[in-house]
């Protein structure tokens, strides 16, 4: 451990989050999930392995998924968050409580807010690892949801009732 | 997490000159793996480039028929991009195969090439690790060696190297840009890297205030072309073993052959002695069989890898027979 050049600095960092301009006073440190949960107090959003492996903390930024625990929020400086809280009223919630896609629930705003942004990459033609032909569109089947859900673990084991949820939202939402 | 400077850079020699300017201070892509590595306090940069706001966004054809890649192009758009879907199949098969969908929308060309290994001892402060701590030892040997490396390792170091799309990379000829303040200079991706030998800390030939401010490919080579990975869960896994492959095959013998392994050694291994038996050859399984043994001649498997040798030969023939039988029929 090399000696600290300079004491931790607090920055603004401006983001749109669910549509609403914010300012937060944040260090470059800070995660972009941790922004959402403890400095905006939104906590749907969840923090499950802190290290990229579960899905758990999936949010959409600029309408694309990622994994906001691995994203530092500075590096996000101008661009738009969209939650689970901001997601809604969409098709997707709806299935997942008619399909059960969930048990205990932790993992699910991670799961719809992937499902979204995963839609909006098929609708866009993006092939996957189980797409035979990368070169040509590939229909939405149950093997591609699974592959291209791969990234949202749920440890109560609610995966088909997951498939089924996008799968009878699949192709009519992006 | 150790607190950091961060520096958003608007062009390549702002930020080869911020990095320049502290010994500690590190590029940063997409984070999904440095910032991993900061929080774990395995590395632990005074200063954060970011370098995601250069111009470094595109993938264009080249004059030559190839296609060359922005640093910051994303894993996503890499493997979506008109372009490689059609022309590199392989590679979009390959960035496709490694990661999950959120990871590829924020990992970025140049920070895959430049990603650590996910060696368990390496992350872990408690063990001794000569990559993350010179001179104290590898307790991977003597540990949890599934996904450790059977080629090209040492003594000092048996990681492996964990990108899919450097392996196609490696299969495909590509070269990497290397810009600084004072030049650009490309070499191929095989020689981005370095064996480990008695320096496993030193795993590039970038130097210091370098930048990968692009990844060049040449024209595709001909012939049908596969990335397979063998993992032990079906998605979202570093591979046991992975085969990027091209071949082409004209009256009877193989024309063309491109073999880039992964999974199996400290960087993307590109297998050229499997390669020069097989040009010129009858692709026959045999034939197969023989340049993949060959291959894996010097291997120096331990007892929890051992099984990758008949897995990485049993994968390359599986590849090279259905890419032969494309061949024929097409």
């Amino acid at each position: 451990m090399t000696d600290l050049v300079a004491p931790p600095v607090a920055r603004p960092v401006h983001l749109v989050v669910n549509g609403v301009p914010t300012t937060l006073e944040i260090e470059p440190r800070v995660s972009l999930l941790d922004a959402i949960r403890e400095h905006l107090h939104l906590t749907g959003t969840k923090k499950g392995c802190n290290q990229g492996a579960c899905g758990a903390c999936t949010v959409l930024v600029d309408g694309r998924r990622i994994v906001s625990c691995l994203a530092l929020a500075v590096q996000y400086e101008g661009r738009e968050v969209t939650t689970i809280e901001g997601v809604g009223p969409h098709p997707l919630q709806d299935a997942f409580v008619r399909f059960d896609g969930l048990q205990c629930g932790y993992c699910t705003p991670g799961q719809i807010c992937s499902a979204i942004g995963m839609l909006t990459e098929h609708d866009g033609g993006a092939p996957s690892a189980v797409s035979d032909d990368v070169a040509s569109p590939a229909a939405l089947t149950r093997n591609e949801i699974r592959e291209r859900m791969s990234g949202n673990l749920c440890r109560c084991g609610a995966y088909n009732g997951i498939v089924d949820a996008i799968e009878s939202v699949g192709g009519k939402s992006g | 997490m150790r607190p950091f400077d961060y520096e958003r850079a608007t062009d390549v020699a702002q930020a080869v000159t911020l990095v320049a300017e502290r010994p500690e201070a590190r590029f940063l892509g997409g984070g999904t793996n440095l910032v991993d590595l900061v929080r774990r306090g395995v590395e632990t940069p005074d200063r954060l480039i970011d370098v995601t706001g250069l111009p470094l966004t595109e993938v264009e054809a080249t004059q030559d028929g190839g296609v060359r890649v922005g640093a910051v192009v994303t894993n996503a758009d890499l493997a979506h991009h008109p372009l490689v879907r059609s022309h590199y199949p392989l590679l979009s098969q390959a960035v496709l195969a490694g990661a999950s969908g959120q990871l590829r929308t924020m990992a970025t060309v140049g920070g895959n090439l430049l990603q650590r290994t996910r060696c368990p001892y390496f992350t872990d402060l408690t063990m001794a690790c000569n990559k993350r701590v010179p001179g104290s030892g590898c307790a991977a040997r003597e540990g949890f060696t599934r996904y450790a490396a059977v080629l090209g390792t040492s003594e000092q170091c048996i990681a492996a190297h964990a990108s899919d799309m450097a392996v196609a990379l490696a299969a495909l000829d590509a070269r990497v840009e290397l810009t600084s303040a004072h030049r650009v200079r490309e070499v191929a991706v095989t020689d981005l890297y370095r064996l480990p030998g008695e320096t496993p800390h030193l795993e590039t030939v970038v130097s210091r205030g370098e930048l990968i401010t692009a990844v060049v490919l040449p024209p595709p080579p001909r012939g049908p072309s596969r990335y397979r990975k063998v993992r032990d869960r079906a998605s979202y896994a570093f591979a046991l073993v992975s085969v990027a492959a091209v071949l082409g095959v004209e009256d009877g013998r193989v024309t063309t052959l491109r073999l880039g392994l992964g999974g199996i050694a400290p960087k993307p291994w590109r297998a050229a002695a499997a390669e020069t038996l097989l040009v010129g050859s009858e692709p026959t399984d045999e034939a197969f069989s023989a340049a993949i043994d060959l291959e894996l001649v010097d291997a120096k498997p331990l007892p929890g890898n051992a099984f990758k040798i008949d897995l990485t030969r049993r994968t390359v023939v599986a590849v090279l027979r259905r890419l032969r039988d494309e061949a024929v029929t097409t």
